[in-house]
């Protein structure tokens, strides 16, 4: 069977590959969307601590034989620790400053922990096995479903929902959104603001980590691995407009398919459809899809 | 942005200005006696991409993280002029100027269209697309470059082969061009540029197009950052991706922070600064990344003058 003369065999592993591509785009973008939320800031660093989240996995593993399913919650926790750090010592003081500086700091920490990962481990990638459990595949009749890859799509749709169930429909949620707004009038009802900050730092790059373990079994582990896919999820960003939860998840999976598609169709514009898209969006819509401009 | 340390009175003396330039020509002029040219025209190209980054972000408060791609693909541009069209190098570094003047008309008025960080976010995903194009198309050379780039013969008449010919060559691009940036600064239009910096929406009320202001910065500073570019390939005769890739951009945002941006003289000692640990650290490898990202930190979070503009504060001068 075909589709638009392509094997139905190699179109869907493409839209596979794309869905798969856009569940990481979709962890990344919500916890740059959270963060920037709260704190105004643009977390360059946010490919640098996915990169961590996979290597911490694959450290622990080869160290201490620490499994998938404890390094899935482990490294979130490790690395989320390290951004409440870094918040806690350095971009706490550029509050006040213009949003850019925000930018230039996590920029340069993205240089000094990509720098180190690659002095120690070279450019080449380091294999993460992939789970017992989902070794193997479905056999849906029409595709082979590789097990793992069924489940990177479905658990980080099921992260994101939850983030956005958080954020949108528990009380939590309201009182972040409301910091989001105007965050003295909510400290003036005695919300520990700056404690909700330092948090939700740690709750975004715990996502980016989680998206590098869930990351390390199907890319190979990389120093390098998040230096790339940052900048497409910036542009991913401006496409969806940072102001909604939900828009940055369905831009995230949507461009993964759209990107997965070219592949298909025109491989040789698929590393640039996504930045094509963004130009497109910003001459009819430049708030974003989501976005609402200020 | 922070306002650097100007003094309020605007019919400032300009006095200190003109002897520091004549310093820092001084210093150009003499240096290739004991330091090696060809490290002095890497300076003079990477001061004068700082430079004209400086214009945009330290004047017009526009942090462009894809500045390199002007730098690229001009350098891609002349070399190309220069290898198959066989033009003269005058002519190789004004065609590259323009091809970085048209490409920044176009990115400019995409990206202007978003404020603040999706400005920077926006610059740096198309430069990431430029990059992507630079490696694809035929006439780049993908991974390899355009190499072995002839430097051809000023006006038909001067060999630049040889490195004394063509040191005087890029000083004098250099200085023509920090004359321009100067002349731009301090004109009504750098003012009302300053102005948008401070508080466009006041700019706006004033009756300012503030877009059509922006936008000529962007095109004024990516051509500028593409005579850099194109003379850079010129000198090295080699143009490569090095230039178009996302860290390039990095490193002209370090050399202008490093120095101080909003400072004239400040990018041009930024780049000295960082160009001259790369030539020491080479051999480091991977650590001279760790070693600008440190730099980086330290200068946002403790020194965000910079060297230029904590001198300038000292004097309470503009520099």
């Amino acid at each position: 069977m075909d589709i638009f003369g392509i094997p139905l065999q190699a179109f869907m592993g493409q839209l596979l590959i794309g869905l798969i591509n856009g569940s990481f785009y979709a962890l990344l973008s919500l916890g740059l969307a959270v963060i920037f939320g709260l704190l105004n800031i643009i977390n360059f660093t946010h490919g640098a601590q996915y990169m961590l989240g996979a290597f911490v996995a694959y450290l622990s593993l080869t160290h201490w034989g620490v499994n998938y399913w404890v390094a899935l919650v482990l490294c979130p926790l490790v690395v989320g620790a390290t951004g409440v750090l870094i918040e806690r010592l350095m971009l706490k003081h550029l509050y006040k400053l213009d949003h850019l500086y925000g930018l230039l700091l996590t920029f340069g920490l993205a240089l000094i922990i990509q720098g180190l990962f690659r002095n120690e481990f070279g450019s080449s990638g380091m294999p993460y096995p992939v789970p017992e459990v989902f070794q193997g595949v479905f056999n849906t009749g029409f595709m082979f479903l590789p097990k793992y890859r069924a489940w990177v799509i479905v658990a980080s749709l099921v992260v994101c929902l939850a983030t956005w169930y958080v954020i949108e429909r528990t009380k939590l949620g309201a009182y972040l959104r409301a910091a989001t707004e105007n965050p003295s009038l909510v400290q003036a009802f005695g919300i520990n603001v700056p404690r909700m900050i330092t948090l939700t730092y740690g709750f975004g790059v715990g996502l980016a980590a989680l998206a590098g373990v869930m990351a390390a079994p199907i890319y190979q582990v990389n120093p390098t691995m998040g230096a790339d896919i940052i900048i497409v999820v910036f542009a991913v960003v401006v496409i969806g407009g940072m102001g909604s939860i939900m828009g940055s998840i369905v831009t995230g999976f949507g461009l993964g398919l759209i990107e997965g598609l070219t592949k298909v169709f025109y491989p040789e514009a698929s590393a640039t459809v996504i930045f094509v898209i963004m130009t497109i969006v910003l001459l009819i819509k430049p708030a974003g899809l989501f976005g609402t401009q200020k | 942005m922070n306002s650097p340390a100007l003094s309020p009175t605007a019919a400032q003396s300009q006095a200190h200005m003109w002897v520091v330039f004549a310093l820092m020509v001084a210093v150009l002029a003499i240096a290739p006696i004991w330091v090696y040219p060809i490290f002095l025209m890497k300076v003079m190209c990477f001061a004068l991409f700082a430079c004209a980054f400086n214009l945009l972000l330290g004047f017009g408060g526009l942090l462009s993280f894809g500045h390199a791609m002007f730098l690229g693909s001009a350098g891609y541009a002349a070399a190309h002029a220069s290898k198959i069209w066989g033009w003269n190098p005058e002519w190789c570094v004004l065609f590259g100027t323009l091809c970085s003047a048209v490409l920044s008309l176009v990115v400019g008025a995409l990206a202007i269209r978003r404020q603040g960080i999706y400005f920077a976010m926006i610059t740096l995903a198309l430069s990431q697309m430029v990059f992507f194009f630079c490696l694809q198309i035929p006439f780049t050379g993908g991974e390899d470059g355009i190499q072995a780039v002839p430097r051809g013969k000023l006006f038909g008449v001067v060999d630049l082969g040889d490195n004394q010919a063509m040191y005087m060559f890029v000083l004098a691009i250099f200085l023509a061009s920090f004359l321009f940036i100067w002349r731009v600064v301090h004109s009504p239009f750098g003012q009302i540029l300053k102005a948008i910096r401070e508080h466009q929406d006041r700019a706006t009320s004033l009756g300012y197009d503030t877009e059509t202001f922006k936008l000529i910065a962007f095109v004024i500073s990516g051509a500028l950052a593409g005579t850099a570019g194109a003379t850079k390939s010129l000198v090295f005769q080699l143009a490569s991706l090095t230039d178009v890739h996302w860290t390039m951009s990095g490193e002209v945002v370090l050399m202008t922070l490093v120095g101080g941006m909003g400072t004239l003289f400040g990018p041009v000692v930024g780049a000295a600064v960082i160009v001259t640990m790369q030539n020491y650290l080479a051999h480091l490898g991977a650590w001279v990344t760790v070693v600008q990202g440190v730099i980086f930190v330290l200068c946002v979070l403790a020194f965000r003058r910079g060297l230029v503009g904590e001198i300038a504060h000292k004097l309470k001068k503009s520099l």
